[in-house]
């Protein structure tokens, strides 16, 4: 018996058709996994299914337990036993454990919490999933791993009937996530229904009994896994195209060598015994794109924003060459003038000024080259900001468009008319393809292999690993803080790459 | 840089803008305009006429000067994302240390002024000092500012109030600008105008407010065409034109008034070319535009090269330089130095730059709409002071005119949003 059915689900974004007629059924009382690329719409859906976009903002219908379901919001798609927990985590930190399992849900009459009854349900909620805590613990004390498991206690204080786990294991440990899914595993046998999303297979494999792959907001396929499923059966439906298809036609000839680092080590900010970066050396050619691979957490950010200026880290040392010369990368503007651009993974906190044009934002880290004496020529900034705009395609009516009112793959663009504007020689890429659809991704492909064209150097972190093997001619892995391994791009694969991040 | 075009036809989604999206999209500045303008009338008429009278007009700009040479430093600290709640202290402790090295220790005007300023710049480092480097909330830093000037001005004064000041201080603040045309132009000017009450027209006042409106609508004219040379959306042609004559007509007239009464003060000539001078910084500068990216995002403004630090504590040195200036012109205005002076000023200053349009996030707001702001209160308290309408209402009503402008920009972002 089903207990969800979504049906033809469509959401449109300003710019981006997120979910195409999506359908996805849920029988009682299994786990049903939802995978598929990052930026396929997985978690849009998701947060259609549990009332962030609520009923009206989204096209089809939902029926939950046989009745259709329109809900309003969170709240109201929790009343109706429909729990999802997020990648961010919806914790309190400076609230203890029972606290925030209860949150909004207080054991108490008349507003007075009764502590005793709420620490009681607590032990047993803690019992349930095998977090082994006092209920006063405050939850910043916790590991990630934990806390986890505090937010799933959480759902199960709230009668849950459909459990939504949004990618549980991203920023977990291996023994952590294999517990996390013993546990799904465990609340399965007790009656409760979940959906994971996920994109690592082997977990699918491990927990669900059903697995609905979704390319480019489409469903492509729901395939039945209790009698065994192979993991190319997803890939494929997952992928769907051939790789040369996805990334645009390119010939390199990478030069000589542009940057060289050696020896970086990074201290954590706060926590001063923690080695973030350790010993990592690497180098660009000229015309070459050097791609870094790991998994979230594993330093790449920490590792490109510490070279950029050392906006991250403490304690970091270690030399940086550009074209054999030593240079100064101790603050932002230094590396910006030596010849470095760093083009970040968050585009609107970290990138653009969201609320101010594109040309604004076009020539924000070089006002040097549109003023003279520190006055401002404006004419010449909007034709700088004009010519950016033709030569990205930039989308728009203008370039005094509020960059706030672009879509993602628009606003990448100009993040990276930013820091072209900049003439660096060497180009840091953090995640350029996150969370923009196919057409614009292509699009910034063919940006990056006109700059390798031009001889600059391209470093490019990325989590879609077929993208960093359509895209580069050398990859680099790494884990915890170090470079575990470099692969050519004729003899890498995903499997290469897992292995040595598995095998460190 | 060489970029091929990619392989996706650019389809701009181009609207052409009717005037109805136009006003929509500017509703704010010429709101604004016309509130002011709507304000002046109502009082004009409910006062009998007394609120423009050249005495009047006169002593509005006299009035609101030093909360407009404040609001000009605090709208640069609130674009840049932060408050300032010492200002009104620290413009009361300026005019305490001016009263003291005058009065009691002898000292000469102009060194005083020197000192004071300086001393302004230090106390406004000093806080910018802790908000910028130490990242300690300006709320927090500022409020702790505004508790010690306050008992320093007190312990300065002795409680006392102290004066008078010598005629070549107070001239800061009512002088006028002698008329450099011959009496004989002004007296025949009154009487060609036929003006009975008045024997004398100054001819310079008169002069300053054409030339000033000529050389705004010429700087109006050059900028549409060049926006037109550049393909910038402008505003509709009746806009442009009527937006113009309004304020081309209110520069003329207000110099007008003062001209009857006895010409420019110097205060307005302070004003005026320290507003022209921070607009100019604001709008057309390297170092104002990463203000704005400062308050706009800052992580990003950092990341782009940007010396966030330094920028946030110049904010503040300027603020306590202009704060410095508002308590000379105040206490010269006075002719005395009180314990009180300058007490919860501050909040005036803050209202007039947010009723300017300026957003309590940062990155938002411009140096006109906080003089036009700052002139919207003004008006308020001058006419309904004429009308004889008691403080307490008058609390209320500028309460509730703030409330609205505020409750007008949120209400407008979402609209567009």
């Amino acid at each position: 018996m089903a207990l969800l059915s979504m049906q033809n689900i469509s959401k449109t974004f300003p710019g981006v058709k997120a979910l195409d007629r999506v359908n996805l059924d849920v029988k009682k009382g299994e786990i049903h996994a939802v995978v598929g690329e990052n930026g396929a719409g997985k978690s849009t859906l998701m947060k259609v299914l549990s009332g962030v976009y609520p009923h009206g903002q989204y096209e089809g219908e939902i029926l939950f337990e046989g009745k259709p379901a329109r809900f309003s919001s969170i709240s109201d798609s929790e009343r109706h036993g429909v729990i999802i927990i997020h990648q961010e985590l919806a914790l309190v930190p400076q609230l203890s454990i029972a606290e925030n399992i209860f949150l909004g849900n207080e054991c108490a009459t008349s507003g007075v919490i009764d502590w005793r009854q709420t620490n009681r349900r607590t032990e047993e909620l803690l019992a349930k999933v095998g977090l082994m805590e006092a209920p006063s613990t405050l939850v910043d004390n916790i590991g990630v791993g934990k806390q986890q498991l505090v937010e799933i206690a959480k759902a199960l204080s709230k009668d849950v009937k459909l459990l939504i786990l949004d990618e549980p294991t991203a920023a977990l440990q291996e023994n952590d996530s294999r517990k996390l899914l013993d546990l799904m595993l465990e609340l399965k046998e007790q009656g409760v229904t979940s959906i994971i999303i996920s994109h690592k297979l082997n977990e699918v494999r491990y927990v669900a009994d059903s697995v609905t792959v979704i390319r480019d907001g489409m469903t492509v396929s729901t395939l039945d896994a209790t009698a065994g499923i192979s993991e190319d059966d997803i890939v494929r439906d997952m992928v769907g195209r051939d790789m040369t298809h996805r990334f645009p036609e390119h010939v390199r000839s990478p030069g000589k060598v542009l940057l060289e680092v050696k020896d970086w080590n990074v201290w954590h900010p706060e926590h001063v015994d923690r080695q973030v970066i350790t010993d990592a050396s690497f180098s660009v050619r000229a015309g070459e794109v050097v791609g870094i691979a790991g998994l979230m957490g594993s330093g790449r950010t920490e590792l490109a924003m510490s070279i950029f200026g050392r906006s991250y880290g403490r304690n970091i040392s270690g030399s940086v060459k550009l074209n054999d010369n030593e240079i100064d990368v101790s603050s932002v503007d230094r590396a910006i003038n030596a010849g470095i651009s760093y083009v970040t993974e968050d585009r609107k906190t970290l990138g653009l000024v969201l609320d101010e044009t594109i040309r604004f934002n076009t020539t924000l880290a070089n006002l040097e080259g549109v003023s003279s004496g520190s006055i401002l020529k404006r004419n010449e900034e909007t034709r700088i900001a004009e010519k950016y705009k033709d030569a990205l395609a930039i989308r728009t009516p203008s370039v005094f468009q509020k960059t706030v009112n672009l879509s993602g793959g628009n606003q990448q663009k100009v993040v990276l008319a930013k820091w072209l504007f900049t003439s660096p020689e060497v180009l840091i890429l953090d995640e350029p393809t996150r969370g923009i659809d196919v057409g614009a991704k292509y699009e910034i492909y063919n940006i990056i292999n006109d700059l390798a064209a031009e001889g600059k150097g391209v470093i490019m972190i990325s989590s879609e690993m077929p993208e960093l093997l359509g895209m580069c001619d050398r990859i680099y892995v790494m884990n915890e803080g170090a470079l575990v391994g470099e692969l050519d791009a004729s003899d890498a694969s995903q499997e290469r790459i897992m292995s040595l991040i598995v095998n460190e | 840089m060489d970029l091929a075009q990619s392989d996706t036809n650019p389809t701009p989604e181009v609207k052409a803008k009717g005037i109805g999206e136009y006003i929509s999209s500017h509703l704010r500045q010429y709101g604004l305009l016309f509130a002011l303008i709507a304000v002046m009338a109502f009082f004009q008429i409910v006062t009998d006429g007394t609120l423009l009278r050249a005495v009047n007009v006169t002593n509005l700009l006299l009035q609101n000067s030093y909360i407009i040479i404040m609001a000009l430093g605090m709208l640069i600290v609130i674009v840049s994302g932060n408050i300032d709640l010492s200002v009104g202290s620290v413009m009361g402790f300026i005019g305490a240390l001016a009263a003291v090295m005058i009065v009691n220790l002898d000292q000469s005007v102009p060194l005083t002024i020197f000192v004071c300023l300086v001393m302004g710049g230090v106390i406004g480092a000093a806080q910018g000092y802790w908000v910028a480097y130490w990242k300690i909330p300006s709320f927090i830093v500022t409020l702790a500012g505004m508790l010690v000037f306050r008992g320093l001005s007190l312990w300065l004064l002795e409680g006392q109030s102290v004066g008078p000041f010598p005629k070549e201080f107070q001239i800061l603040a009512t002088g006028f600008v002698p008329d450099i045309f011959p009496v004989s132009w002004g007296d025949s000017f009154a009487n060609m105008l036929e003006i009975r009450r008045v024997k004398h027209v100054n001819i310079l006042a008169l002069a300053t407010g054409i030339v000033a409106a000529a050389v705004v609508v010429w700087l109006g004219l050059r900028q549409r065409a060049q926006n037109k040379l550049y393909g910038i959306e402008d505003e509709p042609r009746s806009f442009f034109i009527a937006r113009n004559v309004i304020v081309a007509a209110a520069l003329i007239f207000v110099t007008y008034k003062l001209s009857l009464f006895r010409g420019l003060p110097n205060v307005l000539i302070t004003m005026g070319v320290l507003t022209i001078i921070y607009a100019f910084i604001t709008q057309t500068t390297t170092i104002g535009r990463r203000v704005y990216a400062l308050g706009g995002n800052q992580k990003a403004a950092k990341l782009s090269g940007i010396k966030t630090e330094r920028l946030t504590f110049l904010a503040f040195a300027n603020m306590g330089v202009l704060a410095a200036a508002a308590g000379l012109v105040f206490a010269a205005r006075l002719n005395t130095a009180t314990p009180k002076a300058g007490f919860a000023l501050e909040l005036d200053v803050i209202a007039a730059v947010f009723i300017g349009g300026a957003s309590m996030s940062g990155g938002v707001g411009t140096i006109i709409g906080a003089v036009v702001g700052a002139f919207l209160m003004g008006v308020l308290n001058n006419g309904m002071s004429i009308m004889g309408i008691g403080i307490d209402y008058q609390q209320m009503i500028k309460g509730l005119v703030l409330l609205a402008a505020v409750i007008f920009d949120v209400y407008n972002k979402n609209k567009q949003g």
